[in-house]
Order: structure tokens, then C-alpha cells, then sequence
């Protein structure tokens, strides 16, 4: 195997707008396995929203390892000497805490304490101080660069320079190791540490989108198809199944996780001060440090802390086994409380569950509510007021998750 | 939480605010960079024998509440003349002259003298709509607080109260530019071009820019008992006025010391706690309130790593730039002005022969240059104080536009180039002027950057017009005086209600800051 013929996005041309939308790096092999032959758009590239059966995917992902292409996840690098107190002003947790070798995750405000995205800090290995990769999904150069003022500090979106595969499921560390990755099993959640590969540099993250064991694997993308023919053949005997998006959001729901554009609007997309949320209102209380003097959203949130916030993002468990897309949420006496943003049957919790976002003061746990379902059966629209509750945990937290080393599957 | 107060700067905003704060029972300290008080509100010697106001060079806008209730008159201020009157210059010798009724001279029609009327009339009635605000806090930009939504409800009943017709009318010349409406109330050339001049002086805009109706407004807002931009020259120059203020303000028990620069603001995690000073000495306080313009106070000061990023952004943003220079000639004698009296020099003096004129000035400045024929406010302040030149000399003290701040090439190699422009106008209103001149001084905004410490070297601190007034100024969320920074004010003419030699920002923030 060598280094693939892989001609990615030259933005140096800039000419980029003449190609609306790039194959990925993995697009070749992306091809092969997508028996739907249908593509969607992630930012700047093809994307594959399900490869051949979104449940049998998302089922790979639960009792096996399933790969996702996460090449379009917008990735900037931040360096320099003032790179780790730009990162402290810049999102509400203390970066300092994270060491290299490390992966944070984080949201950044602006300074009326609104969220404008979150995303992954990775303290990357080997540098000295100063070298952090931020992930995220939206576009957030022009913030960061804004950020900069009166920092030495240098910023680059590299989204394009590294090709991303996440590895998730119970098998996929076996994978890895069978893969000649020696050591891996001894990376701790939110670890971070490089290997070799194939004379190029292998970043692998024990981290992830399906709260599940599972890795995501960095590397360049002219060996980015090496890498997934790499994977397949180590994981031929586990399970291993090529990932689309719909399947993942159905794993990342159970596991809990908000996804911008969705669970929340990013504040700079917002045209009404009321859409947008803080910190709080997304149940991301433990990211923020008020220990730090100085970072957006500091004053605001903190006003917000005394003051109460206006809404509560919460987990609900619904009864019956209707999806409650988009519903309402009521109290039993049927007053507004709230809607939903996220929602699924899980397989795995074998319930019709939700993210939603309810008014203040409800959501405290064990609260019980009612949604309101619209469903469809043979054509025929019909309606539900389901009872629900106020769930604490996520509805998906296997003990393997955290276990290192994690047992052989 | 104790007592004291550090204010830095001594500019005339500082010294009221010091005066007041010291007053209320506060342990101020003041800190002047420069070995004399009063920013550019100075009178200071540029050639031997030959003093002059190094900035502002009249009185228009001072309020009459701060000057009796600081006792100034009883500090020694008095004026040397009031209610000057002014000229505007013709190369023919066919002046237009002013006074506060009204205007005078050939070449003006009945639809100008009419007109006239009815400008007075409604600009000096929409000026004192905005006047009303200038000793206010404004309020806060979107909150329900019921404080601030009766500040804003009480603008809107006084706009309201102008009238129906009156009310329209100011809503639909506000945010315009000058230009039309002078248009709309004029035919004489002169006329216009000298009321042009008003709205855009010391600013960076041109008759046709928007915003230059409220400019003027602004410059006719005052409250200094002379009536609605009545003009004065205090006897000593305007550094009078700041002397004044400096011995009200000791008097009033503050402590000030000249020659100590500040370097940075100190914060004790995210509380101000003092400042540092360039001599390496630390002055410790629970509030610190900046005299100083909001980038230097912010971005030099502070440092914008300091701030919230939102902040920072618009105050880097906010626009600063200067556009006025300053020129002093030392004068043997009083020079010859075309079609004008001796007796006459002594009004202020405009050399702004026609709208057109003043727009092509402005021209220059969109692109780095500074005008080919620049437009002028003159005072020959000696005329009426003879301390300020040797027996039978003179100075002369004029504001030019216009001048940018960052002229092209700089202003290294442009500055005697500019000179020799700004003299050649001259001339051609006061021919035997270049041979009356012992010694000559021009200001460029980057002098006034570096005399007055003065980022941008703008008189306002930063540019007036709308978008930076009231509550918004210098930016949202900085326009109550107190700023997102715990324990840091703001007093300068960067606040509400801007620059001028007013002193109501600085007793505004002195209330700010007293009423927590």
C-alpha cells in the first residue's frame, strides 16, 4: 500500500467555490461500500448518510465496531506562546487543566454568555506547550481569529490537512491492536497519543460521538485510504461495518450528546436573542469555571448564575414506542412546557427517548410531562399524548466505556 | 471596599471628575502624564514670548452648572471676551458676518436671511433636545431595567414635545447629512460653506456625510450661559479653565500629580486593583476611572487579552482618527485680512467659501492626503488677552482640516508640505500674512496623538456621530461610565456626551461612581 493519488480541496487556488462540495479522502473506498449510492453534503464534503442499512450500522456501532468518515468536522490548529491563555479566554473551561496528550471537550460564548458552538480541544502530543487542535462543527475562523487580538498566537483551519476516521464499538480497540497499534489498549478516555504508520503519523483519540468504547484516528490525507484498508482487514473477523451519519445520530442520542444546529442554534446564527442558549441551558454547567478571571461570557454567565437561566435542556423517556419527532411538551395539565429537539426509538434502551429543551422551571429530574405525538399508521395521521419523564442518566453508558485496558471483544 | 480613587490623566474631564469624587468624600489621585494639567485644554508657550490654546481654542460648550458649582470664577476664571462673533471669509472681501441673531452682509438674498431664521430657530430648539441628555447616564442597550426604560422613554416624550411638525422634522434631519439641508434653507455659496463648516469641525466628515447634521447639533448643545454655541476665549487661554479645575479639585482635597504616566491598569483576578506607572511605583484602589481615550484605556492600558473578546473587538473598531490639525503663528504684527477692520479680527474667522469647497477638503482625506485647499476656524486670541504675546504682537490659533492620521508616506515628509499649504491658503485671505509670521507651529493629528496622549489623535477621542452617542458611546455596554471590567470607569470625552471642553462626562462619571 502506498500513498493514494488523493487530490483534496487546494484552497492556496482558491477556487474552491467552483467545486461546491469535495469527495473526502476515504471517498474511494466510501464508494465501494456505499450500496444506497446516495450522498449528502457535510460542509465542504460528500457525505454518506447510510451505507447500506442505517439500523444495521447503528447495531455494528453497538455490538461491534462501525467506522465513520469525520474528514468534514472543521478543524483549526492553534499554536504559539500565548496559545493555551488564548484558549482560556476563548471557552469557558480551564484549557490549562488539559495536558498534552490530552482531549477536552468545550463550548465557547460571546459575551452575552451565549454558546457559539462546542466542539473538542486536543492538547496534542509532543509539542511544547502550545499546540491544541480544536474540532467542531461549525465554521468558526473568523470568531477565533477575532479572539486573537492582543495574543501571540497563530491560527490555521486545517479541516483539510487531516483526514479523520472514528472507530466506535465494543471491538474496535481489538481492531486497533490487530491493526499493530502496540499500546493502545493503554489509552485512557480522552487519551491521545500518535503511532506510526506507514512512515506517516497516526493520531489516535480515544474519543468519540456514540458514548460507547470507540477511538477517533487522525492521520494525512494521502494515506487516509491506506488507513481504512488498514481497518477493514484488521476488523474482517470483528465486526467491522462502514458508518453513515443517520446511524450515528441515532448512537449519539442515546449516548446524550447535543449537536449544534439542532440541539441548540449557535449564537451567531441566531437572529433573536431569545433562540440562543447558555452554558446552563444546555446542561454543560461543569464546563464552565468561574475560577478563570478572565473569558467570554464570564460576566454574563455569572449574572445568569445569580438571575436563574430560561431554559433546561433535558433527557426524556417516553412511553409507548412512538418517535416524538419535533413534539411539544406539556405539564399533565397540558400547559406549554417546552419542545423536543433530538428523538429516537433506541434499541438499545428499548424506549422512545428525547433530547428536548423545556422553559424554566421545569426539567428538574423525575419531573413527569406529556408529549404530544403526531404519528402515521397505514397512511391514517393519528395523536398521542404520551406521558414522559425527566431522565437523568443517558440512556446509554456501558461500563466499557471508561475500562482501561478494555476487555477483548 | 476602601475609599480611594485613581484617576488617570488630568485632562479637563479628569479634573471635574476628580473635583466631584474628592467632593463626595473619595481619596482621589490623580495622574498627569504630562508636567501641566488639563490635556488639550491647555494655554503653553510654542515660540519664546508666544503662548497660546495648544487645543481647543474656544469655549462653547463648558457647562455653566460645573463652573458655579465648582466655583471656577472664584479659581480665577474669567473670559476675555464673549459672544464672539464670527466671519466667514471671502477671497473678494465680501464677508458674511454673525452674531447670535442672525447673519449679516452682500450677496445674501431674502429666501438666506429667511432662511436663516428658521435654521436658528429649529437647530438651536433640536440642540437642546440633545443638550438635555448631555448630564445624563444613558441607559443601558437592551435591558427591561425600569431605570433605564424611563431614561428612554423620557428622550422619546422630549422629542415628542418638539411638536408634530417640529418632531418630524428633527426625526428626518438627524442621521442626514448637512448638505441638503442647507441646500434646502439657502442660495448663498458663503453662507452654506460656513455652516457647513460647523457641522463637520474636528470631525471626519464632509457636508454630504450623514450624521454631520447631528455634529452640528452636538456643537450647538451646550450649556455655557452664553446661549445655544455662543462663543468665548477665556483670559489665559483654555488652559485657564483647566487651572481652574485643577485648584477646585485640590481644593476639594484631591491629590494630583503631573509627570507620572501610567503604564498599565492592575487587576486582582477579575477586579481592578490599581494601576502601575511608568517609574515601576503601584498605586493600589478599588476603582480606577480613565480620563484617557477607551483604545488606549482598553487596549494599551488593560490590554485586550483583559477584556472579553466582544469588547475588544469594538473598541478596536471604534473609530478614532483624527482629521484636524492645529496651526499657531507667532505674529509681529496683526496681518491684513481683505475687506476686514482691525477691530474686526478679534471674531472668529472661517475660511469655508462654499460647500463645494468644503467637500473637495474632505476629498483628500478619504485617501490618506491631506487637502490641497484645507478649510479653516481662525482666532487671533492675543486681540483680546495681551498676555499671550509681547506688547504689540499677536497669535493666531486656527483649527484646519482636513488632516489625516495616517496620512500617506506619514507625516515625516508631509507636515512642512501641509504647511506651506495651509500658509498659501492663508494668504490668499491675508496677503501680507507670511511676512508678519516669526514662528510657526503645526499640530498634525499625530503630534496632538503624542502631545495630548491621544490614540488616533482625534479631539472627540472618537469620532461623534450616532452610531457612537448616548448609549452607545464609546461602545454598547461601556456607555453607563462603568465598564465590563470590574471597578473601571471611563470619564473622557470617549464617554457621553464626547469631547468639547464640557466637563460633563467627568462629572458624570463622578456620579456613577458616587451612586454606588
Amino acid at each position: 500500500m502506498s500513498a493514494s493519488n488523493y487530490q483534496g480541496p487546494d484552497l492556496k487556488a482558491r477556487d474552491h467555490f467552483k467545486h461546491h462540495v469535495y469527495p473526502s479522502p476515504f471517498h474511494a473506498r466510501q464508494k465501494e461500500a456505499n450500496k444506497l449510492k446516495v450522498w449528502s453534503r457535510w460542509a465542504d464534503y460528500l457525505s454518506v448518510p447510510a451505507y447500506f442499512d442505517a439500523s444495521l450500522e447503528y447495531f455494528a456501532g453497538r455490538n461491534s465496531c462501525a467506522v465513520f468518515d469525520l474528514t468534514p468536522m472543521i478543524k483549526h490548529r492553534v499554536t504559539g506562546p500565548d496559545a493555551l491563555p488564548y484558549l482560556n479566554r476563548l471557552v469557558t473551561r480551564d484549557v490549562a487543566k488539559l495536558k498534552p496528550g490530552r482531549v477536552g471537550y468545550a463550548v465557547w460564548c460571546n459575551e452575552g454568555g451565549q454558546v457559539i458552538d462546542d466542539g473538542t480541544i486536543f492538547h496534542l502530543p509532543g509539542g511544547q506547550g502550545g499546540n491544541y487542535r480544536v474540532c467542531s462543527q461549525e465554521r468558526q475562523l473568523d470568531w477565533f481569529l477575532t479572539c486573537a487580538d492582543g495574543f501571540d498566537v497563530s491560527i490555521v483551519d486545517e479541516t483539510h490537512e487531516v483526514a479523520g476516521l472514528a472507530l466506535q464499538g465494543p471491538t474496535s480497540c481489538a481492531v486497533l491492536k490487530q491493526m499493530g497499534l502496540a499500546g493502545v489498549e493503554e489509552i485512557t478516555p480522552f487519551g491521545l497519543r500518535n503511532f506510526d504508520f506507514q512512515g506517516t503519523t497516526l493520531g489516535v483519540s480515544r474519543t468519540g460521538y456514540t458514548g460507547d468504547l470507540g477511538y477517533e484516528l487522525w492521520i494525512a490525507p494521502s494515506h487516509a485510504e491506506a488507513l481504512w484498508d488498514a481497518l477493514f482487514e484488521a476488523g474482517k473477523h470483528r465486526g467491522i461495518t462502514a458508518l453513515g451519519s443517520e446511524a450515528l445520530d441515532m448512537l449519539r442520542v442515546e449516548a446524550g450528546f447535543i449537536l449544534a444546529g439542532v440541539d441548540f442554534l449557535p449564537a451567531q446564527e441566531a437572529v433573536r436573542p431569545t433562540h440562543t442558549r447558555s452554558p446552563f441551558e444546555l446542561g454543560l454547567e461543569w464546563l464552565v469555571d468561574f475560577n478563570k478571571p478572565i473569558f467570554n461570557g464570564r460576566r454574563a454567565l455569572l449574572a445568569e448564575k445569580e438571575k436563574g437561566s430560561r431554559y433546561r435542556l433535558v433527557k426524556l423517556d417516553i412511553s409507548g414506542n412512538k418517535v416524538a419527532h419535533d413534539s411539544y411538551v406539556y405539564t399533565k395539565d397540558k400547559k406549554y412546557a417546552g419542545t423536543i429537539t433530538s428523538s429516537m426509538w433506541s434499541p438499545s434502551a428499548k424506549a422512545s427517548i428525547a433530547l428536548a429543551t423545556l422553559d424554566m422551571p421545569h426539567g428538574a429530574p423525575g419531573e413527569e410531562l406529556l408529549v404530544e405525538i403526531y404519528y402515521k399508521r397505514e397512511l391514517k395521521w393519528s395523536r398521542v399524548m404520551a406521558p414522559c419523564k425527566v431522565v437523568e442518566n443517558v440512556f446509554w453508558d456501558p461500563p466499557r466505556k471508561k475500562q482501561t485496558p478494555p476487555a477483548d471483544f | 471596599m476602601t475609599n480611594a480613587v485613581i484617576i488617570i490623566g488630568g485632562g479637563h474631564n479628569g479634573l471635574v471628575c476628580a473635583s466631584y469624587l474628592a467632593k463626595a468624600g473619595r481619596k482621589v489621585t490623580l495622574l498627569e502624564a504630562n508636567t501641566q494639567l488639563g490635556g488639550a485644554c491647555i494655554t503653553r508657550e510654542f515660540a519664546p514670548g508666544f503662548t497660546v490654546s495648544a487645543g481647543a481654542h474656544l469655549n462653547y460648550l463648558l457647562d455653566d452648572e460645573i463652573r458655579k458649582e465648582l466655583g471656577l470664577d472664584g479659581h480665577g476664571l474669567s473670559m476675555a471676551a464673549e459672544k464672539i462673533g464670527t466671519i466667514a471669509l471671502n477671497p473678494a472681501g465680501e464677508h458674511l458676518y454673525f452674531d447670535g441673531d442672525g447673519v449679516g452682509g452682500e450677496g445674501l438674498n431674502a429666501r438666506d436671511l429667511k432662511g436663516m431664521k428658521e435654521y436658528q430657530r429649529f437647530m438651536s430648539k433640536f440642540a437642546a433636545v440633545i443638550g438635555k441628555l448631555h448630564n445624563r447616564t444613558p441607559p443601558r442597550v437592551g435591558t427591561s431595567d425600569r431605570g433605564d426604560l424611563f431614561a428612554l422613554a423620557k428622550l422619546a416624550l422630549e422629542i415628542r414635545l418638539l411638536g408634530r411638525d417640529d418632531m418630524r422634522e428633527f426625526l428626518r434631519i438627524a442621521a442626514i447629512n448637512i448638505y441638503d439641508v442647507l441646500q434646502e434653507n439657502f442660495d448663498n455659496e458663503l453662507l452654506k460653506g460656513a455652516l457647513a463648516l460647523e457641522a463637520v469641525l474636528g470631525t471626519k466628515l464632509a457636508p454630504r456625510s450623514n450624521n454631520s447634521v447631528f455634529a452640528a447639533l452636538h456643537r450647538m448643545s451646550g450649556n455655557n450661559g452664553g446661549g445655544a454655541g455662543a462663543l468665548s476665549i477665556p483670559k489665559g487661554g483654555m488652559g485657564a479653565i483647566s487651572d481652574a479645575l485643577a485648584a477646585a479639585a485640590r481644593k476639594a482635597g484631591a491629590d494630583i500629580r503631573t509627570q507620572s504616566p501610567v503604564k498599565r491598569i492592575l487587576m486582582d483576578f477579575d477586579k481592578v486593583s490599581g494601576v502601575e506607572l511608568e517609574s515601576g511605583e503601584q498605586l493600589l484602589a478599588d476603582v480606577v476611572v480613565s480620563n484617557a481615550d477607551p483604545k488606549t484605556t482598553f487596549l494599551d492600558l488593560l490590554g485586550a487579552r483583559n477584556i472579553e473578546a466582544g469588547l475588544a473587538h469594538r473598541i478596536k473598531h471604534l473609530r478614532s482618527k483624527g482629521n484636524t490639525a492645529k496651526l499657531h503663528l507667532a505674529l509681529s504684527g496683526l496681518p491684513n485680512f481683505e475687506g476686514l477692520e482691525t477691530a474686526q479680527l478679534g471674531q472668529r474667522l472661517l475660511i469655508a467659501p462654499s460647500q463645494e469647497y468644503v467637500d473637495h477638503a474632505f476629498n483628500h482625506c478619504k485617501y490618506g492626503e491631506f487637502s490641497a485647499r484645507p478649510v479653516f476656524e481662525i482666532t487671533i486670541p492675543s486681540i483680546h488677552d495681551s498676555s499671550l504675546a509681547p506688547a504689540g504682537q499677536h497669535v493666531l490659533s486656527a483649527v484646519v482640516q482636513y488632516a489625516p492620521r495616517d496620512l500617506n508616506n506619514g507625516w515625516g515628509n508631509g507636515k512642512a508640505a501641509f504647511t506651506e499649504v495651509v500658509m498659501d491658503t492663508l494668504s490668499h485671505y491675508a496677503p501680507d500674512i507670511r511676512q508678519k509670521v516669526v514662528a510657526t507651529e503645526l499640530l498634525t493629528p499625530e503630534d496632538i496623538e503624542k502631545e495630548f496622549h491621544i490614540n488616533g489623535g482625534h479631539w472627540h477621542h472618537a469620532e461623534l456621530a450616532m452610531d457612537q452617542f448616548f448609549m452607545l458611546r464609546p461602545v454598547p455596554y461601556t456607555g453607563q461610565y462603568h465598564t465590563p471590567v470590574n471597578g473601571l470607569y471611563l470619564c473622557g470625552a470617549g464617554s457621553h456626551p464626547g469631547g468639547g471642553v464640557m466637563g460633563s462626562a467627568g462629572r458624570n462619571a463622578a456620579r456613577a461612581i458616587i451612586g454606588k
